[in-house]
């Protein structure tokens, strides 16, 4: 019965070695490294976007179930009666996008109005080469900067934005690039700490290597995801803060928001262009709670050892779509932060609570024998819960006694 | 492998092009972007050396280029803060423009 | 030469002659981003994959984002109604001879000969612990210039007082 898990478990690297096995002998030598990535790259390319379309339907379901509505519900198969309950709607919204008429201004920069959704989708779709899937599933296993490219490659996209909104022409776009740049650059600061926290504790930036690092088993049934520790929890809790933002989504997507400013950087994208945007930033977020997961929730790792019969690829698209319901959760319940308690809750509540999540991080690392377990843990959350109340007290808002005054 | 003189004669091409964009660009943010690529050029060159060198193991090449880039980022922030500061006040970001204290 | 140092040498140096000479200052940023690209490239052919994934980070991440915000707050944008070039007779030939003596000197001295090393086992962890015991001074004086950079840029684009009024 073990042999069958295993192999369900196993089956993308057999498949992938069987169709190198019959191809090597066909292909000629230099085809054969392109054709090993063109194999690891079709899982990506077919099962992302597909939980993109599936996503755009159930944020818009879900959202519409939290603010006391149905969603869409009428679109089902098409050129067909069958409604689905509405889950056919991305077939719509992808035909609607691809034969709609694509206006550029008459002023605008043609080249790099051109280039711009092109040079957002090109890093996001780099940065799932370092994701690890599943056991032995990594498309490209860095073994000494898998973390660094992901982060370097989520620092590119800030151009594209920037490239959009400035070769629009338009007052509001460039606003809004403005302002969308300035958050994505602060909130990368405690983005990449919190991250440098676990590479700090599993002592290398592969991330397969960070996945290995979480395999230990506790008790006998559970395996030590860094989530299981206080520093993992609420550094866990602030990547996912900092890739919130990272990604424009509320609470934080002022850049984009409809009310605030049109729709930001990409006013004056329609049609095809706008779809790789809308593609690209949901991707991006995708990426994000991947990485998240890598790094916080043990990967492809069950989190008792006697699950361990469900396939590794399953834990990790479980726990990615579990993220994604948590973002749409948030989506429909947080109001919007302004720009500047947006800046400000970068700079002077998740920066310092990183950096103090890190010296916890330190502490329980060199206490692991010399102090007993309850004593660490008590410790740890103390140590950050006392910075964490003293920090937010200074973001409430001053409200004084309520003075009523009568009209004389 | 290329040749360590390929690596060299890429590098020296392309920090004569920014020394040439340097000096005859007015704009002062295209003569920082020439300086930006001066220095580019020599951290390839550093990293050619480090390669190509009897023991790779020490590094050498790897610091310097690594203690450059952030050198660098730190002169571009400060330099462009100048920039802004000056255009605020001159209304230009010409460098000829700005002579003030001539004569 | 392999194909691919021939492609990446080749896009470096066409984005860098663009980024130098084109009239459009946000373009000439663009030339710049794809110039530090293939320069990265550059880097992650010669094996030196974590100065390659830091050229990325700090260059096209953080360098060029200054570059085209200081663009956009000192009106690049507005067409140039004077010539890009003071006069490009002065220095170009300056710029060219110093290629000439460069190249020279390179093609001539023997470091053609030299042998590529078989591929260093450089690791991260290495290179932190040489930056924590060889050169933990420069480190230091790093962490204090890039204090000293941050705060001064930050006061030195700060809006005046009497300015606001």
């Amino acid at each position: 019965m073990a042999e069958v898990f295993q192999a369900i478990d196993q089956f993308p690297v057999t498949l992938k070695t069987w169709l190198l096995g019959h191809a090597a002998g066909v292909m000629p030598e230099w085809a054969l490294p392109l054709l090993s990535a063109a194999l690891s790259i079709t899982p990506i390319l077919a099962v992302f976007p597909l939980l993109f379309a599936l996503t755009t339907v159930i944020e818009r379901k879900g959202l519409g179930r939290i603010q006391n509505r149905r969603g869409p519900n009428r679109v089902g198969i098409p050129l067909t009666n069958i409604r689905l309950a509405g889950f056919g709607q991305f077939i719509a919204d992808g035909i609607k996008s691809l034969t709609k008429e694509d206006i550029v201004p008459r002023s605008a920069d043609k080249v790099v109005h051109f280039l711009a959704p092109i040079a957002l989708l090109i890093p996001v779709l780099l940065t799932y080469s370092v994701l690890p899937f599943g056991r032995n599933m990594v498309p490209l296993d860095l073994p000494q900067t898998g973390l660094l490219f992901f982060f370097a490659l989520g620092a590119s996209t800030e151009l594209s934005v920037f490239m959009a909104g400035w070769s629009s022409r338009n007052k509001y776009s460039l606003l809004g690039a403005m302002r969308a740049i300035a958050q994505m650059v602060s909130y990368e600061i405690p983005l990449i700490l919190s991250a440098l926290t676990v590479v700090m504790i599993a002592g290398t930036l592969s991330l397969s290597g960070i996945v290995e690092s979480q395999a230990e088993v506790r008790f006998g049934f559970l395996h030590s995801w860094h989530l299981f520790t206080p520093w993992g929890l609420v550094g866990f809790f602030l990547f996912l803060t900092a890739a919130a933002a990272e990604a424009n989504r509320t609470p934080f997507d002022l850049p984009e928001a409809e009310s605030e400013i049109i729709a930001g950087y990409f006013t004056e994208y329609s049609g095809f262009k706008f779809a790789i945007f809308f593609l690209a930033e949901y991707l991006g977020l995708f990426a994000m709670c991947g990485l998240g997961i890598t790094l916080f929730l043990g990967g492809w790792l069950p989190p008792f050892k006697f699950l361990g019969f469900i396939p590794s690829w399953c834990w990790f698209l479980g726990k990615l779509v579990a993220l994604i319901l948590l973002f749409i959760w948030l989506r429909g319940t947080l109001p919007r932060l302004r720009t500047d308690q947006l800046m400000g809750f970068a700079w002077k509540f998740l920066l310092p609570m990183t950096l103090i999540n890190l010296f916890v991080a330190g502490l329980w690392h060199l206490s692991v024998t010399s102090v007993p377990m309850t004593v660490r843990w008590i410790g740890g959350f103390a140590l950050l819960a006392i910075p964490y109340w003293l920090l937010g007290r200074g973001f409430e808002a001053q409200v004084g006694k309520r003075e009523y005054r009568f009209a004389n | 492998m290329t040749p360590l003189s390929g690596y060299l004669l890429v590098s020296a091409l392309l920090f004569c092009i920014g020394l040439a964009g340097a000096l005859t660009r007015r704009n002062a943010i295209m003569v920082l972007i020439g300086i930006e690529l001066m220095l580019n050029a020599a951290n390839l060159n550093f990293i050619a050396f480090w390669r190509f060198s009897e023991h790779p193991e020490t590094q050498t090449g790897l610091m310097f280029a690594l203690f450059s880039i952030a050198i660098a980022a730190a002169e571009a922030a400060v330099g462009l803060a100048l920039i802004i500061t000056i255009y605020r006040h001159f209304r230009t970001a010409n460098v000829d423009k700005v002579e003030a204290m001539k004569g | 030469m392999t194909l691919s140092f021939a492609i990446l040498a080749g896009l470096t140096v066409g984005s860098a002659v663009a980024a130098m000479s084109l009239r459009n200052l946000v373009h000439c940023a663009l030339g710049l981003v794809l110039t530090f690209a293939g320069l990265a490239g550059l880097y992650l052919q010669l094996n030196a994959e974590f100065v390659g994934f830091t050229q990325i980070l700090v260059y096209v991440g953080a360098v060029a984002i200054l570059i085209v915000f200081a663009i956009l707050l000192t009106r690049g944008t507005e067409p140039a109604n004077e010539p890009a070039a003071v006069s490009p007779w002065a220095g170009l030939p300056v710029a060219v001879l110093a290629f000439l003596a460069m190249a020279a000197a390179v093609l001539a001295s023997p470091v053609d000969k030299r042998l590529a090393a078989p591929v260093p086992e450089v690791s991260v962890k290495t290179l932190g612990q040489k930056l924590m015991t060889d050169y933990v001074l420069p480190l230091e004086v790093l962490a204090l210039l890039l204090t000293a950079a941050m705060l001064g840029a930050v006061i030195i684009a700060m809006k005046d007082k009497e300015d606001l009024q």
